[in-house]
């Protein structure tokens, strides 16, 4: 201890002089200190409304709300790229991302047009073939009503996809129009706003719709996709909220400021394309959320109604014959494991393209 | 602390009574609270009319809210549709799922944090990038899905446990069950301590008990594990509230008589007064447990500071 030690190089947060090794950011990772990891959220209540998947989109995205580093000196061979395409080439080459890219675009396809690879008629059962397994043509076998499992399994993906992709559609919107706004102008309503979010935390999510969807008795998709909306909006609003409030201090935002720019071509032009990264993160991975949740509605009964064609709905007509045709219920169980997956694979590798951080 | 105490107590408040109001306006404005009493029939308009104005429903809604909140604070929840007093049903509901979320609890401590670590340590090792893919295909498949899974292969294939949990639920019975309910949890804590740790084995006080020639697992538990632990212990304690509300599906599968299958009985047969009274219970458990969170992290890490 007598030696005089060398004085450190001062440490800059997030960028360590051994940090070469540990370049790539998992999931659940902040470069934070611990002790980070829950102050900065001002509300009465944590973001665990949603389930695990959520808090995991919601890690993810923090990391994208970094302070841009100082800009590197300029291209060695090419001229400057934008985030976006940066992110873009990186993608390319993320087998990962390919991978899950595939699976949803056959999803979409076969959700259009499901008759491409199942010729059937998903609402067509044979009772005398209840329960069979596998046979020349059915290949998945039958369910306890003596319906093709594997007709209804491609049928399902319709169901699946159109409240996911709705349901984001909606709750991105929303959430990012109401969480970028506050962010942005502060005050009262700001503060309304973050206790309203806070009053949606607090109610569990299956809760409440169950409740909610109890009351309603139309078999469309539409009661299912507003009650996304309606329980999942907060939880974008907040990201939105923060990623607007850290945008709004950087430098051109003063500078287009001090040129006099109107607050909306501030929002529009400056603030919006810097801000939108962890929102479109957190609205991917929410959207393999939504379509679990779709699921787990529609097997508790109150979500679709038959005769939509749902793997959720397939799954809990299956329960009780599972003893004799678990085959009925491991096909919806898988596909939906795998879209949900998908989605999730997915945006956690935009995350990762996205962060400039592993640049 | 204690200005953040009291700060904290009031910004509740609001939460409570809008959480609460939310779920009173879906029941009653959506809902036909008359509408069950009269089972599948429709109800005779004359008879509906009495039943109304006998249970107040023919006032404001704000009025009807006003009324409930005020018996509930003196411990009247109303009756549920057999005539039970909502009290009871809450008395033998909440010790079960309370066993349940203990057990779903003690799985994300044990098993979470284990792993957590032993991925933290080894980073980019196959056992690492093992235990990340299994998490992250624990999280992609719904609870419900992997419920049914455990019940179909322990259950109806290897006879390992009974499918279904007696009405007592003890706590052995709840073990399976418990592990689903935890599971996406589960998963969730392991991420976050593997990354807490990762980030931690780069800290100088580990650098220096390393020096100092402590044995290994000293430093471990000691020094990293004790400093790595902070936000994985908040994030199980904000985990209560949400395992109980989540406990719907779980209880549902696997039969158990908690606090899920009595709201999703009150919610069957459009019983207003046991869902309101089981869904305002959660949601205060919710919000204390986040409030003891705060004030814990406090106490967890003396850089935190509330004034």
């Amino acid at each position: 201890m007598s030696e005089p030690q060398p004085p450190e190089r001062p440490e800059v947060p997030g960028e360590r002089p051994d940090a070469q090794g540990e370049r790539r950011h998992l999931p659940g990772e902040r470069p934070s200190v611990s002790g980070e990891s829950r102050a900065p959220e001002d509300g009465a209540v944590a973001a665990t409304g949603m389930g695990g998947a959520m808090d995991l989109g919601a890690a993810e995205a923090e990391t994208l709300e970094q302070e841009p580093r100082e800009p590197e000196p300029a291209g060695r061979d090419e001229r400057a790229r934008s985030l976006w395409s940066d992110a873009w080439r990186d993608l390319r080459r993320n087998p990962v991302f390919i991978l899950s890219a595939l699976v949803i675009l056959f999803l979409v396809v076969i959700s259009l047009w499901p008759s491409l690879i199942a010729s059937g008629n998903p609402l067509r059962c044979d009772l005398a073939k209840a329960q069979d397994g596998a046979e020349p043509g059915h290949p998945f076998g039958y369910n306890g009503q003596g319906c093709d499992v594997y007709t209804r399994t491609v049928y399902g993906a319709r169901a699946s996809v159109t409240v996911g992709v709705c349901a984001t559609l909606g709750v991105a919107l929303l959430g990012s129009v109401l969480g970028g706004l506050a962010g942005f102008f502060g005050g009262k309503w700001d503060a309304v706003l973050s206790r309203a979010t806070d009053i949606f935390f607090a109610i569990p999510v299956v809760l409440g719709g169950l409740v909610l969807l109890s009351v309603i008795t139309s078999s469309t998709v539409w009661p299912v996709v507003g009650f996304i909306v309606l329980l999942g909006w907060p939880q974008i609003s907040r990201i939105a909220r923060g990623s607007v409030i850290t945008a709004k201090q950087h430098d051109y935002v003063q500078a287009a400021r001090a040129l006099g720019a109107s607050p909306s071509r501030i929002l529009l032009r400056h603030i919006a394309p810097n801000a939108v990264a962890p929102v479109i993160v957190v609205a991917t991975i929410a959207l393999g959320t939504y379509i679990a949740l779709e699921a787990t509605l529609s097997y508790l009964g109150v979500g679709l109604k038959p005769p939509s064609v749902s793997w959720g709905i397939d799954i809990s007509s299956a329960s009780p014959y599972v003893r004799n045709a678990p085959h009925a219920l491991l096909w919806p169980s898988g596909a939906l494991a795998v879209t949900v997956l998908a989605f999730i694979m997915l945006g956690d590798a935009v995350r990762d393209a996205l962060d400039p951080k592993l640049r | 602390m204690g200005r953040y105490v009291v700060r904290r107590l009031l910004q509740m408040i609001p939460v409570f009574i809008g959480a609460t109001l939310l779920i009173f306006l879906m029941v009653n404005v959506m809902g036909d609270p008359v509408a069950g009493l009269c089972g599948d029939r429709e109800c005779d308009p004359a008879t509906a009319a009495r039943l109304r104005h006998d249970f107040g429903l023919d006032q404001p809604v704000w009025q009807q809210y006003l009324t409930y909140m005020g018996n509930v604070f003196t411990g009247d929840f109303g009756t549920a549709f057999n005539g039970q007093p909502v009290t009871e049903l809450m008395a033998s509901a909440f010790p079960v799922t309370i066993r349940l979320t203990v057990v779903a609890i003690l799985f994300e401590i044990v098993i979470g944090i284990v792993l957590g670590v032993v991925t933290g340590l080894r980073r980019g090792r196959p056992v690492d990038t093992g235990v990340l893919l299994v998490t992250l295909v624990v999280i992609s498949v719904p609870t419900f899905v992997t419920g049914l899974l455990l019940q179909l292969l322990l259950g109806v294939e290897w006879e390992w446990i009974k499918p279904s949990v007696s009405t007592g639920a003890r706590l052995d019975e709840l073990i399976v069950p418990g592990l689903v309910l935890a599971s996406v949890s589960l998963a969730y804590v392991t991420r976050l301590t593997r990354t807490s740790i990762a980030e931690n084995t780069r800290a100088d006080y580990v650098r220096t008990a390393v020096a100092k020639g402590l044995p290994r697992r000293r430093v471990i538990t000691r020094h990293l594990l004790r400093n790595s632990l902070i936000p994985v212990v908040t994030f199980i304690g904000t985990d209560i509230g949400a395992l109980m509300g989540g406990a719907i599906v779980t209880e549902r599968i696997f039969n158990i008589h908690g606090v899920g299958y009595q709201l999703y009985q009150g919610i069957l047969r459009q019983n207003t007064q046991t869902v309101v009274g089981f869904v305002t219970v959660l949601v205060l458990v919710f919000l204390v447990a986040n409030l003891l969170v705060d004030l814990l992290y406090a106490v967890l890490d003396p850089r935190i500071r509330y004034v």
